[in-house]
């Protein structure tokens, strides 16, 4: 290696500098060893920010595939909304896939929910994660989602886009539930509070039907810093049988009950 | 390191540029599938849960505390 000849001829001094001898050998391997390193790291990156998402959408794609979940369809959009009280439906078990979400917002993304938030198993095939805590959606109380940020299919990636009032759509157990955001903050990423039964209200009893998504904030690779919250809710349902609800297709849906 | 592992390997040049090619694909392989999935459970990075408890739980008693973080 170039340890050995770069030195000057005059500096040589005893076996060190000689071209071959221990010290030399020894600097050379620790010198590989270092350049190894560094690729190893740059692999990493790499790793972490192409390769995940390419797995991630590749898993999604197929999970969304055999999962076979009703889709918006623009020629049947259901005349009437329900704002009734909503069925609720079984929670499953940890790590299976019980529904979708719709954002239109997001050009229309289509997401599978898993019940759980572990990462490996659920977060990083680009699925929302159902907090096991929380209830189920259409319930009395927070139907809450944790997704990626970054990296990993980075469901979650445009989270800060939704503005007040925008549709987010829950399909599960053959029903569709709209819910409207109604507020966003980035919290401590140990603010539990924000999937309360009350979203920032922990220990109230809850009278009302939220859904809240919670993300990574900033954007970028962090876990420390903070979390970005979603918070929505319910504003109607229909069974998926009466059609696809009309936020899904850019729609208003009718205010009144049943008044189409 | 690598000086020895050249002169490990059999063949031609070529040939062994083609197994050094062959070994190093292997490791990448080996990183991507194996090794950084692992290491990135250990990262600080990409955990969009919130939560306190390090077994990534939420606390049993959430609804029990009242204005713990407010």
């Amino acid at each position: 290696m170039t340890a050995g000849t770069a030195a000057p001829v005059r500096h040589r001094s005893g076996r060190s500098g000689r071209r071959g001898g221990p010290v030399s050998a020894v600097v050379g391997v620790l010198g590989e060893l270092l350049i190894t390193v560094g690729v190893l790291l740059g692999l990493y990156v790499v790793w972490q920010l192409w390769w995940t998402d390419v797995q991630a959408d590749r898993e999604q794609t197929q999970i969304l595939a055999e999962l076979d979940a009703p889709t918006p369809d623009p020629a049947d959009v259901a005349v009437q909304v329900r704002r009734d009280e909503p069925p609720v439906m079984e929670p499953p078990a940890f790590g299976e896939v019980f529904g979708t979400l719709h954002v239109p917002r997001w050009d229309d993304a289509v997401m599978p929910i898993a019940e759980g938030t572990d990462k490996r198993q659920i977060l990083d095939k680009a699925m929302a994660g159902h907090y096991p805590e929380t209830v189920m959606p259409g319930d009395v109380g927070n139907f809450a989602l944790a997704g990626h940020r970054m990296t990993y299919g980075a469901i979650f990636h445009r989270a800060e886009e939704l503005e007040i009032g925008d549709p987010i759509v829950v399909e599960a157990g053959d029903v569709w539930y709209v819910y409207r955001v109604d507020h966003m903050q980035a919290v401590k990423p140990d603010q539990v509070e924000a999937v309360a039964p009350v979203p920032w209200e922990p220990g109230v009893e809850p009278t009302e039907r939220y859904l809240t998504l919670t993300t990574c904030h900033p954007i970028g690779l962090n876990s420390l810093q903070a979390r970005f919250i979603v918070n929505a809710k319910l504003d109607y349902w229909l069974p998926v049988e009466d059609g696809t609800p009309p936020d899904l297709v850019g729609q208003t849906a009718p205010t009144d009950d049943g008044s189409a | 390191m690598y000086g020895a592992l050249w002169r490990v390997l059999p063949g031609p040049a070529w040939l062994r540029v083609v197994l050094l090619l062959v070994l190093a694909a292997a490791v990448v392989l080996a990183c991507f599938e194996w090794l950084f999935p692992v290491v990135a459970e250990y990262m600080p990075f990409n955990d969009p849960n919130v939560q306190t408890g390090a077994d990534g739980a939420l606390p049993a008693a959430l609804a029990a505390a009242p204005g713990r973080l407010a």
